[in-house]
């Protein structure tokens, strides 16, 4: 498997790139502490009824977190001229979407590996469970292959961190409804329905991603 | 990226604003006049002439868009964009007025202006998408590529809106199912079909109508700076002469 190698290639540049300078895991491990700490003011997670709204205020942390992470991704590599570097490498254009999205979905599970106990301690919730494992890396992916895709778009605009969002969460929404549904469902012990909801969740990744992995070609060509 | 074709010829444009206005004018006297009042909803029902087919039209709108999209990335004649484009601002202004009519017939029928439903959520996120679309278009300078990335949102959105349908419905069904008014009325008389049949067509001219006029806009501004391109070129090299 030759272009698997050159995916992994791809993948190791980041993580060394990213352990050498740690520009982007801290940054949106903060981000989304703070985020969950500021749902606690704006939401009663207290009561009976926090597993609900902590769910979405899981999720809506781990978004911004990963807007954050995907857009500076792409910013520091067009700012050091290494995106260029890697257009000219002579790989399939689709391995790179490869390697890229697989750099970003590490980021953004290093983010929850840390999160997801704090976020279970503060609000008492059950969060050790396979199924969340299961879950967050489903969410994660599908937020992050649309995330990848439209972040280099938008890097190539003049308001970059502004069009990363306006592109994302509207094409993401589908994402985004059954994850926090699913993650409701585990928080609250509902297993039954799970189910379903996981099947439509991995359906949505499987679509949205190889919607991005066909058009991403057409994206990065000059 | 080549210039392209033109669509259509000299009599096209007039031929359809004349088209629509008269089937606009018979479908305004059915609506109001010919069509019987609604026994449950009373006259607010007559919104419906309007709205049913301004969701058509949004929604086809946007299929013009996504086929469109598809045919500049294989062929990139930049008549495509211009169609895609012309198709998408009008496309964005029927839908606006989708849920502004849809808004102001469930105030008083459902009690409220607004219902998260799979409908009503489906075209408010549709109409984010196309407005993502248009910004994009507007902050990237390079046109060539701020007409490739536009076509990809084109077909990436279009493509998205079963997804939501579905995602939006599955999420509800979970959820309790809001109370609504339900309009438990006899079935429609004909001439309330007739009227729908009417707005619909006048509806589509008029849509047809108005992509065309946006064409030829699109496509003068495209030649304009073409020459401004042309123009700014020659310049510079008469100021290089000057200074050589």
């Amino acid at each position: 498997m030759r272009s698997l190698d050159k995916v992994f290639a791809i993948v190791w540049k980041d993580l060394l790139t990213e352990v050498r300078t740690r520009e982007l895991v801290v940054g949106m491990l903060v981000f989304a502490m703070l985020t969950i700490v500021t749902f606690n003011f704006s939401f009663d997670l207290t009561g009976i009824e926090r597993a609900p709204s902590g769910a979405g205020a899981l999720w809506v942390a781990f978004i911004f977190a990963s807007l954050l992470g995907l857009g500076r991704a792409v910013a520091l590599e067009r700012d050091r001229g290494s995106f260029d570097g890697l257009l000219l490498v002579p790989v399939d254009r689709g391995m790179i979407y490869l390697g890229k999205l697989l750099g970003n979905v590490i980021f953004i599970a290093v983010v929850q590996l840390v999160t997801v106990p704090v976020f279970g301690a503060l609000f008492d919730l059950p969060v050790y469970q396979p199924a969340l494992f299961l879950i967050l890396l489903l969410g994660t992916l599908g937020i992050a292959g649309l995330g990848t895709l439209f972040s280099v778009m938008a890097a190539s605009t003049r308001a970059r961190e502004v069009m990363l969002p306006v592109l994302l969460f509207p094409v993401a929404l589908p994402v985004v409804i059954s994850t926090v549904r699913a993650t409701t469902l585990v928080l609250t012990d509902q297993m039954e329905d799970l189910v379903q909801w996981v099947n439509l969740l991995a359906a949505f990744d499987a679509i949205f991603l190889t919607i991005a992995f066909l058009v991403f070609d057409r994206v990065v060509e000059d | 990226m080549s210039p392209g074709g033109r669509f259509g010829n000299s009599s096209t444009g007039p031929a359809l604003a004349v088209g629509a206005g008269l089937t606009m004018i018979i479908a305004l006297y059915m609506m109001f006049l010919y069509a019987p009042t609604d026994s449950v909803q009373g006259p607010v029902q007559r919104v419906f002439y309007l709205h049913l087919p301004m969701a058509w039209i949004a929604y086809l709108a946007f299929f013009i868009v996504f086929v469109a999209s598809i045919a500049y990335l294989v062929t990139r004649s930049r008549r495509w964009d211009q169609l895609a484009r012309s198709s998408a601002e009008v496309g964005l202004v029927f839908t606006t007025l989708v849920i502004i009519t849809g808004s102001l017939w469930g105030r008083p029928i459902w009690g409220t202006f607004w219902e998260w439903d799979a409908r009503l959520t489906t075209t408010l996120i549709l109409w984010f998408i196309y407005l993502g679309y248009f910004m994009i278009r507007s902050y990237i300078p390079d046109q060539e590529r701020s007409m490739r990335y536009a076509a990809i949102i084109g077909i990436i959105g279009f493509i998205d809106v079963p997804i939501i349908h579905m995602s939006v419905r599955w999420w509800r069904t979970l959820h309790p199912e809001p109370i609504v008014t339900q309009s438990g009325g006899p079935a429609m008389p004909d001439s309330m079909i007739y009227t729908m049949g009417v707005a619909l067509l006048a509806m589509t001219l008029f849509f047809a109508s108005l992509v065309y006029q946006k064409l030829l806009v699109e496509q003068a501004r495209d030649e304009l700076s073409d020459y401004q391109v042309v123009e700014s070129d020659r310049q510079a090299d008469a100021a290089e002469r000057v200074t050589a």
